[in-house]
């Protein structure tokens, strides 16, 4: 697979002490960490848009720990930045953590976006919760001089996710499920795509992203997504996380999450 | 510090903990966590004659503390191993034990055979328990003739040491510790995961593939340490314990039970430096107690 060379990452394992926890909607919460030693520098981690982290959940909420998509890296503060739903007793734990409290976690795991197939007009699209990981690809292809668009789906006004933020980056479009905010219906539906992109990057529900990637492959761009499987380790040793592609059955963890959408069997 | 070397076979191991296969992949996962050549020894995964796919996803679900899973053995066969993994990891001090998996008794001697002209594979551990394939693995692990037929056929292909690894879907575990001692296994190592199952009222659908898995993780252990306790009683020859080991408490307990050395399995998954903290642990322990020789607290029970 077309990656970048496993030999040029590595995983720590860090305490991290939670600086900010912001409400984001209804329930979500934003996360700011810094490592609890100071002197471990994110920036020194080699830490890609797309990766991932395993947390371990506070009090022992859940047996294993619970994977979460970094959102965004602040060098400048060595803060790491969490989008953390509620979808269980593992992230609600996480969630409800307080400040100052010290989550330990694994970073940073598997392959990111490829940022250099971008080209120089690309789409960012993020589904609910999903957004997380477009808000550190986005400020990265504008660090390289890119200007990237954004398309956020969500159920309704209050559910949008990281719209100031990705504005900041970008022009940015919303669809909502019931029109309450920018226009109706799925993002699929937006007038944006009727717009000529060099590449699409999506993050978000399976349907989704299923339903990106045949418009992509009708435009013949180039279009990675970001998949959550169910996983176990999140470094490539249970082999549960699997998908299945034209190489086989590969772990989601360590050969994704991110995947080039002709890498897929339900796009092939 | 403590002596903390034993014997299982011939093989020496230079302290008692080692990994459980199928959660530590080639051992390279865990490089960036702990130093490997710190390990008594690592269980490399379950390796078959011919590549597999394993099972459809999902094949994992969380359980109380523990997980079921549903791999089903996915591999790249072992010519794949010999010629790609077997040389990358050869760079390691540690003894690596391969383990062994077949949907016949020829495939296992077949496997066995080849593992054999491997200088540093000094061991193999015999999958005579794995419940989520469909033939062989736990069909061979669940009567004592079954059991004894593979070991029977491993051993006349393997000049180095046999760890059968056993199954605890059984009624009775000895019967099966007992068949394959008498077929010259110089161990046994026991639990394999236990056959479980778990439903998703709402979608009103099992949450695994193949509906049952092998639940592992602190759920089993008490079901593991009895376990090993029998064995122990049962036979001669060196057991290694594991099932739910998440700690060097844990660890000491299936020692103390009648574990020569104990492989360390889910806990990988969620703190990739259980392994050497067990070790530090044991150590510390035997000095705290006045123990200069973990051999003096095998199957004090």
């Amino acid at each position: 697979m077309e990656k970048t060379d496993k030999k040029t990452i590595h995983n720590y394992m860090v305490d991290f002490l939670i600086t900010d926890s912001i409400s984001a909607g209804d329930d979500v919460v934003l996360l700011r960490l810094t490592p609890a030693d100071s002197n471990v520098m994110l920036r020194d981690m080699g830490i890609r848009p797309g990766q991932f982290v395993q947390v371990k959940t506070p009090g022992n909420a859940t047996f294993l720990r619970r994977p979460i998509s970094i959102c965004y890296v602040d060098d400048a503060t060595n803060q790491l930045w969490l989008l953390v739903r509620d979808a269980g007793n593992g992230s609600r734990a996480i969630m409800d953590s307080p400040i100052n409290s010290v989550l330990n976690i694994i970073l940073p795991l598997g392959n990111g976006f490829s940022i250099d197939k971008s080209g120089t007009s690309p789409l960012l699209i993020g589904g609910g919760v999903g957004v997380a990981p477009l808000l550190m690809l986005g400020a990265k292809l504008k660090e390289y001089g890119i200007k990237p668009t954004f398309l956020i789906g969500a159920k309704n006004r209050n559910s949008i996710l990281l719209k100031n933020e990705l504005s900041d980056i970008g022009e940015t479009y919303v669809s909502t499920d019931d029109g309450s905010y920018g226009e109706k219906g799925l993002v699929t539906q937006n007038h944006i795509l009727s717009n000529k992109f060099s590449s699409i990057y999506c993050c978000g529900p399976l349907p989704m992203m299923k339903a990106v990637a045949g418009i992509a492959s009708s435009d013949n761009i180039f279009c990675e997504v970001s998949l959550e499987n169910v996983m176990g380790c999140g470094i490539g040793a249970c082999l549960c996380c699997v998908e299945k592609t034209i190489d086989g059955n590969v772990c989601v963890c360590k050969e994704g999450p991110v995947f080039n959408i002709n890498q897929l069997l339900w796009h092939n | 510090m403590a002596q903390l070397g034993v014997k299982i076979g011939s093989l020496h191991l230079n302290n008692p903990v080692l990994t459980a296969s199928g959660t530590f992949g080639y051992g390279e996962e865990f490089s960036d966590f702990i130093n490997l050549d710190r390990l008594g020894g690592f269980i490399v995964k379950g390796t078959t004659l011919e590549p597999r796919q394993g099972n459809d996803y999902p094949r994992m679900v969380e359980t109380p503390s523990g997980m079921l899973n549903a791999v089903g053995l996915q591999n790249k066969g072992v010519d794949y191993f010999i010629e790609n993994i077997y040389p990358e990891l050869t760079k390691y001090t540690s003894e690596i034990i391969v383990n062994i998996s077949g949907s016949s008794v020829e495939d296992y001697a077949k496997v066995a055979e080849k593992l054999n002209e491997l200088p540093r594979i000094n061991a193999i551990e015999v999958n005579i328990s794995c419940p989520n394939v469909k033939t062989g693995g736990m069909a061979f692990g669940t009567t004592a003739s079954g059991a004894a037929s593979v070991t029977k056929a491993v051993r006349n292909a393997f000049g180095k040491t046999v760890i059968v690894k056993l199954s605890p879907n059984v009624t009775d575990i000895t019967e099966i510790a007992r068949a394959v001692e008498c077929e010259g296994a110089d161990a046994v190592s026991l639990i394999n995961t236990l056959m479980g199952m778990a439903i998703d009222v709402e979608r009103q659908r099992p949450y695994l593939s193949t509906y049952t898995g092998g639940l592992s993780g602190a759920a089993v252990r008490p079901v593991a340490v009895r376990m090993v306790w029998q064995v122990h009683k049962a036979v001669k020859i060196p057991v290694i314990g594991l099932g739910g080991i998440m700690s060097g408490r844990d660890a000491l307990e299936f020692i103390l039970a009648g574990a020569t050395a104990i492989e360390v399995g889910t806990a990988n998954f969620i703190n990739p430096k259980t392994t050497v903290e067990i070790i530090d642990y044991i150590d510390d322990y035997c000095q705290r107690h006045g123990v200069s020789d973990i051999n003096q607290l095998i199957g004090i029970i």
